[in-house]
Order: structure tokens, then sequence, then C-alpha cells
């Protein structure tokens, strides 16, 4: 990929422009999500998610399609993919209202998810959250 | 009203009764609220709204919309550190609004600049512009601004018995009237795994590439889109205020999380907003509609999701209950996609009891078109409809079809015939029946197929309860059974295209292609407003409809061709029937009580049937019964030289020894005339054969009899109930019509008709 928005506009839809590009995520092509590797079991449930690095692909199309915001989501995207489901749902659930006694605990959770999954993006985003609950106090228990 | 006062008694009723007639009218169930920006009733601008401002220190927002860092909201903070653009906001805030305004009705002006200062301005600033636009010129911008150039459909496909079957049946019938998004929901939200996976099976029936969405609970329909149960997700609701917010149980941060959790799972997601439901949740702040929602959508675009559920939605009715509310759900969804957000329109709460307001309320996003016209058109019948009735359902799904066609404007459907939905509609049934028995889920009887696959609704069926669900959607959770399983028990039973259908849908989630603005899958391939842009610039550029495509949508039921409707009707090669025999020339009678039928060309020749359906030998009868029982003496003469019934009148006057003839066209039209009038200043004239009975035909000869009398006879008055008779009957109106113009001969004489009507019946 170059420095050029051009470029990265030019392999899209990547499934057709770029399929080479994107694997899945035990490192299969597309190409092999056939009818017969799905029925003799080659190809399991596993093998159909998207990879960070597709997603942060996708970021640099919608980056150059001036899309920056989408293009930030995507990169937070790529940061939760290798978060399990639960942690992942205890994170949103720990953001709603009313849910962390205080800040603290979101930001353990911060430094949790960039610790071991390296999801700074995400962290970030949840640092930005504490700061703003604080002033908004938000820690209040809802029920 | 005197004889009232006379007596001192009050009157019965001292009203124009026509306000009780439109007292009955449906349009008279919705509610209208008054303007109270205090209750939180004000549409365009409340004078709580703040100006709008913008004060950038240092690259952070120091004061947005009056307001300074230090009090703003969670929903201030979340776009002043994700929405405004430093660089471009100090250009876009100091530019005109008005002049801004006026830019999104140019033409000459693409849209990627409008989006580029959209990004530096602030939620009152965009709502004030657009504010700033009629009705009309919303829908313009909205033809200009929106993000992909194909318009699109979702349908609702939901039923009061959560029965998988009918889910399947109705989810193929969706796909075959070419929707591009399907959303479930359930009457019972345990049932939600069942839904899913009833309507992923019948959503791979047909042409394939449909993406999916089931609505329930956040958690819950992660986990279900993860298994490949769902492809989109368009529960992510945002409210304009923070108390509205927080009672929603979300922050801006949570719900960022959940975007973006979405696509890590690759699945497409789309936020839902819509005016009023801060008001409807006793948030509102007394600010206006278009203000919280300009802050909802600078949300949506801060949180850097793809795109937008908008347009009212829950709260459309109670903002199309006050004035300007429906422009109001315009001028959001202009700022959606002005804000380069895909927009699925709103268009999926039924907002008025009346059809009027039904249809009008659709025609601007049928004219511009949109990403999804409608966020949820009830594919299914309103009872069924687990959302609440949509604007359209399935009981006016053909009224839609219609309005494409009227208007030459994709609507994003397309009409099916009847053996092709019933070919769907058995194939889902039988293809999830298999595959429920193939993953050991459920037996299911021929007997509850065939009840589903014939129903246009719930009420009819004989199959799945909600509560015989429960355990069967608990299994399908319980065991983690995937769309891979599911593309498995489809190819087993040899379901082969289904099967490849769905696993063309779990392919396109590894490229993550889908999740870029606006996308769909169509044959196949995603289309975005990536690879498929609006490139709307003026007359022709932009969306049109290709030659196929006009096809299609032309494809209506009972379209009426020249061949059908002269099948339909009693038509002849040109034959001399025996109770109208041609007898040369007609010549001037002299007998002062007579009354000349001048017949037109093709009468009981090629054409034996008037538009009501009376046989033109019952019609001749009636008419020369009638002239006797007046007292006079009936001639039948063939006029070829005009198929014009006051011609045809005025020529059988003239031919008339009394001067009184009438001119009678084979579809019915008929008129009394005579000699000395201008042409079309008849006597008398049933210009709605379709409503002329025999009594009147006989009633008119009768008629004409005693005007050669000197008599001045009640004229006869065809009744009308204000039927739409050119709308039932011109179509075959003018093919006949065209029959008998054909035939005539402006150099032709008068045939004298020898009328024999005891030779009986051998017209046939």
């Amino acid at each position: 990929m170059s420095d050029d928005p051009a470029d990265d506009l030019s392999l899209y839809p990547v499934s057709e422009k770029a399929p080479e590009r994107v694997r899945t995520p035990t490192g299969k092509p597309l190409s092999a999500l056939t009818l017969e590797a799905v029925l003799s079991g080659e190809i399991g449930p596993e093998d159909v998610a998207i990879t960070p690095e597709a997603l942060l692909l996708q970021a640099r199309i919608a980056r150059a399609a001036g899309r920056a915001t989408l293009a930030e989501n995507f990169e937070r995207a790529a940061d939760l993919v290798r978060v399990p489901q639960e942690l992942i749902l205890d994170t949103y659930e720990l953001l709603r209202p009313g849910r962390a006694r205080d800040a603290q605990q979101l930001l353990d959770r911060a430094t949790l998810l960039r610790r071991d999954y390296g999801a700074a993006r995400v962290a970030a985003l949840i640092e930005e959250a504490a700061d703003v609950y604080t002033r908004r106090g938000l820690f209040v228990k809802r029920y | 009203m005197s004889e009232a006062r006379k007596d001192g008694a009050a009157p019965a009723s001292n009203r124009w009764r026509r306000f009780g007639e439109w007292d009955a009218r449906p349009l008279r169930q919705d509610l209208f609220a008054a303007e109270n920006p205090e209750a939180g009733f004000s549409v365009f601008r409340s004078p709580h709204d703040p100006a709008p401002s913008l004060t950038i220190e240092d690259g952070r927002v120091s004061v947005m919309d009056g307001k300074a860092a230090g009090d703003f909201d969670i929903i201030d903070a979340f776009i002043a550190a994700h929405h405004i653009d430093p660089e471009m906001a100090p250009v876009a805030m100091a530019m005109d609004p008005g002049a801004i305004a006026r830019m999104l009705v140019d033409i000459n002006v693409p849209r990627q600049d409008l989006e580029a200062l959209a990004r530096g301005l602030t939620p009152a600033r965009l709502a004030e512009v657009v504010g700033r636009l009629s009705a009309l010129e919303i829908t313009f911008a909205y033809a200009k601004m929106r993000q992909r150039q194909s318009p699109g459909n979702q349908a609702h496909v939901t039923n009061a018995k959560d029965d998988p079957l009918q889910l399947a049946a109705d989810s193929a019938t969706a796909v075959a009237l070419g929707f591009d998004e399907i959303e479930t929901t359930m009457r019972v939200a345990s049932n939600g795994w069942a839904n899913a996976l009833a309507c992923t099976v019948g959503a791979a029936v047909g042409r394939g590439g449909v993406l999916f969405q089931c609505s329930i609970e956040e958690a819950e329909e992660l986990q279900i889109g993860l298994a490949g149960l769902a492809s989109y997700a368009e529960t992510v609701s945002v409210y304009g205020t923070e108390r509205a917010f927080i009672d929603g149980d979300d922050t801006p941060w949570s719900k960022a999380l959940l975007t973006a959790a979405y696509a890590s799972r690759g699945i497409k997601a789309r936020c839902t907003s819509g005016a009023a439901s801060e008001l409807l949740m006793g948030f509102h702040e007394k600010r206006s509609l278009l203000y919280l929602e300009a802050r909802c959508l600078c949300l949506q675009r801060a949180m850097g999701v793809q795109g937008t559920q908008n347009g009212g939605i829950d709260g459309a009715p109670l903002t199309a209950s006050m004035a300007g509310g429906v422009r109001e759900l315009m001028a959001e969804n202009l700022i959606a996609v002005w804000l380069g957000l895909e927009c699925a329109s709103g268009n999926d709460t039924r907002t008025s009891e009346s059809e009027i307001r039904v249809g009008a309320k659709i025609t601007p996003y049928l004219l511009a078109g949109s990403d999804l016209i409608c966020s949820g058109f009830g594919s299914i019948k309103k009872y069924d409809n687990s959302f609440n009735p949509s604007l359209f359902n399935g009981e006016e799904i053909e009224d839609y079809l219609v309005l494409q066609r009227d208007f030459q404007a994709d609507g994003g459907l397309t009409p099916v015939d009847e053996d092709q939905v019933l070919g769907v509609r058995m194939r889902a049934v039988e293809a999830l029946a298999d595959v429920m028995d193939e993953l050991g889920l459920a037996k299911v009887g021929r007997d509850r197929l065939l009840s589903v696959v014939f129903a246009s609704g719930s009420q009819e069926t004989e199959s799945f309860t909600a509560g015989e669900v429960t355990p069967i959607s608990a299994q399908i959770k319980a065991r983690g059974i995937t769309a891979v399983d599911v593309v498995r028990a489809l190819a087993r039973r040899g379901y082969e295209p289904e099967a490849e259908n769905l696993l063309l849908m779990l392919r396109q989630r590894l490229s993550g292609d889908y999740l870029q603005t606006s996308s769909i899958v169509r044959d196949g391939r995603v289309m975005s407003a990536i690879n498929d842009p609006n490139t709307y610039r003026g007359p022709q550029t932009g969306y049109r409809m290709s030659a196929p495509r006009w096809d299609a949508v032309q494809g209506i039921r009972n379209v009426l061709t020249r061949e059908r409707v002269l099948a339909a009707e009693d038509i002849k090669d040109a034959a001399e029937v025996d109770w109208l025999v041609a007898r040369g020339t007609a010549g001037r009678g002299t007998d002062p009580n007579e009354v000349v039928i001048g017949v037109s060309p093709g009468f009981a020749r090629q054409l034996h049937r008037t538009t009501a359906g009376h046989r033109l030998e019952d019609v001749a009868e009636a008419l020369v019964g009638g002239i006797a029982e007046g007292g006079g003496t009936a001639r039948l003469v063939r006029m070829l030289h005009t198929a014009d019934t006051s011609f045809l009148g005025l020529a059988a006057a003239r031919l008339s020894g009394s001067g009184y003839g009438i001119g009678i066209q084979a579809k019915g039209t008929t008129v009394l005339h005579q000699a000395d009038r201008m042409p079309h200043l008849n006597i008398e004239l049933f210009s709605n054969a379709p409503l002329a009975s025999l009594d009147h035909y006989r009633a008119l000869g009768r008629n004409a009899a005693r005007y050669t009398h000197g008599e001045a006879p009640e004229p006869v008055v065809v009744p009308t109930q204000g039927e739409a008779l050119g709308a039932r009957f011109h179509v075959r109106v003018a093919l006949l019509y065209a029959i008998e113009t054909a035939l005539t001969d402006p150099a032709a004489d008068p045939v004298e008709l020898d009328y024999r009507p005891d030779a009986g019946g051998a017209n046939v």
C-alpha cells in the first residue's frame, strides 16, 4: 500500500479487487471458502471471521474516501478482534451509566485491554469516558 | 334555523353536515398538536435552542453552541472531541448559513465539498442551515447528498406467533420483492435465535445476498451476529439529551464501543435516532426536534458508525402531529446524508390513519431516492408486524409498486407474480423444515408447511405458536449452532443454491467490504458509497433506472395490452348479425313521431357489449321499446362517417321525420339530439356509459318519443357516486373507441338497418 489515497480506494471492494489481501483467521485464502470445504469440515465457524488486517485495510479505504471517523471505528474494531466476546460484552456493560463504581474501574479496564490485547485505541476511548463520566457524575448506581 | 329560533328549541344540528362526514374519515383519528416549546413541542426552532457558535483554542473546542467546555454534557463532549474538524471549523462556521443553504441545492457544488464543510459545523448551525430550505428544496438536496447512487429498501419480516415457517416464507417473499435488507424482531424475546435461523434460511432462497438483522437486546444481538445468523445491526440507539441517553441505559462511549464491537465481528451496523424520541422519553430540555436530532447525527458521525436509521422512527407519529413535522423528518434525513452517513430514512412507522397522508409522506423519498427508503417497510400484514405497523405494509405493497411506476422512480421493489411467490414460499418452508430436521431441532409436518405457504398472515396458519418456538430457540443458542452449520445442513438436504447464497454472505464477512458506508449486496457483489457513489450533478446525471430495471418496475399485475383488452371484450370480425340487417342507403323520414337511432360503425358488427356489460341487442331493445312506449316510431341507421356520439346523434336527428334522434356508440355512450342544434349542444347525454342501465336506455327512448309530441319530459339522470370512472374504464374505452374510429369513412352514406328483434340470440 502506498501513501496515495487513490491507491487504497482502488482496492475496493477488496473481495473483487484485492482478494489476496484478506485471509481467514486460520490463514486460508478467501477462495478456500467453498461448499465442498464446508461439507468436508475443512471450513468451520472459526474460519468465518474478519481479521484485524482486513479491518485496517478497510480503515485505509475509508480514510481515503474522506471518512476519517469511520476509519477510526474500524481501527478500534481491529483492536477488538482478538478480545474475547465475554470481555467485550463486560466492557460494554461497564461503560453503561451507573455500572462502574468509579473512574478507576474504567481506567483499570483500559489498562487491561491495552496490556493484554494491545487495544490502545479502545483503551483511549475508555479513558476519555472515565474523564467525562467523572465530570458528569455518571457513577451513580441505577439499579 | 329560523324555525328553531321561533319555538326557542335548540336546532337538531346547528352544523354544516360536511363536518360530520369529515369527522368520520380515518384522518380524524390522527391527533394534531399545537406548538409549545416549553412542553417540548417545537419543530425547527425553539426559543431555548442555542445560537450556533464555536471557539477553538489550542486545537480543542472550548465553546460550542454557546456552552463552555466545562459545562459540556456527554453528547456535547463527544461531538466536540470527535465530530468537529478543527481545521475546517473556523472556515465553515464563518460562512453565511444562507450561502451554505444555497450550496446544498446548487448542482454546481459537489457533494464532497459540502460533506467537508459539515465536518466543521456545530449541531445548531447544521439545524439552522437546513431550516432555511423548503420541503421541495430539502427533497432536492437529499437527492444530491445521499450516499449510494442506487436506491434500496428494507423489509420488516415478523409475525404474531414468532412462527419460523412463516418467517422463512415471508423472508423469501421479501427477497423476491427486491428488498436489500430484512429486519426481524420477536413477540417473545427468547425466540430470537429461532427467528434469526428462520430468516437466514428464508433470505437465502432466490437471488440471495440480502442483509439480515435480528433486533433484540444489544448483547444478544451481538451473539447472534457472531454466530453468522445476522449480518447487520440497527439498534444502536442514540438520543439528543443527556437524561434521555442515560434512561436509554447508554452513553456515547458505550455505544461507540458497541459499534466497534460489531465491526470487529464483521457485522454492518447503523445507529438509530429520530425526532421526538427525547420528547417521548420525557427529557427534551425544551429544545426543538431538529436541533436535538442534529446533535444525535453529529454524535453518530463522531462515533464512526457508517450510517443511521433516522427520520422520526418511533417518534415519527408525534413529529407528524406538529405543524411542519413531516418537513422536519425530511430535514433531519438531509443532515444525516450531509454528514456522510448512510440513511435508512424512516418511513417505517405508520404516521397516520389517512392513506392520503401516507402516500404523500413517501412521495418525496421516492422522488429523491434513499439508501434504504424505508427503514422497515412492513412486508407482512399490519397485525403481524411486531415492531408496530409500518408506513407501508403487506396490504399496500402493490400501491407502492404502482407509485414507482407512476413517477418512474426506483423505490427498490420489484413486482412479483403469483407462481413465483408460491414457488419461493414453498422452497423456503421446505428448506427450513429440512434444516431443522437435519440439525435435530424439530420435525415439521407437511400440513404446517402448506398452511403457511398459502397464508397471507399468521391468523390463517396452523403452525408453530410462540410457546412452541421458545425451546427450539433455546437449543440453537445452547448448542452454539452457527451459519456454517446451516450451510452444511442446506447442502446435505439438497438446497445447494441456498447453501451457496448463505456461504456468499459469510465470505463477504471476511473482506469487510460491506462495513463501508451504505453497503448492500446485489448479485453477489457489494455496492456502497465507495464503488457506487451518488454522482448527482443535475439533469442526466446520478441514478437513472436501466432499461431492464425500468421494465421490471413496470411489470405490475394486470397491465392491459391492446390484445388483452380486445380478447376480453366481445369482439368479432366484421360480420352482420341477423337482428340488425343492412339494406341500402338510409334516407330522411317523414313520420312526425319518428326517432332515428344512429348507431356507430362497429355497433353489433365488431363490438357487441357496452362498457357496463349490456349486450347491444338488449340495449337496442330497450331504446326501441322506450320509443314505442312514448308513442314514437323507431328507425335504426348505421352511421359510417363518424363514431363521435354528438355527430351520431345529430346526424340521426337530421334523418328523423320528427327532427329528434338518438346517437349511440357500441361502448354505450348515448346522446339525444335535435336536428337544429349545434353538435355539442345536445338535449340529453349518457356520458358515463359504465353506469347506464337498460332502464336508463328505455327511459331515454321514451323521452325522445315524447319530445316528438311536443312534451318536455324530465331528463333521464344516470346517478354517479363519484366513482373514478376514468381510472376504471378509460384504458378499455380508448382501445374500443379506436376500433370504431378506424372503421369510419367520411364519405360513406348512412345505412338503413332492418331491426329484427325476433331473430333472437344470434349475435353469438
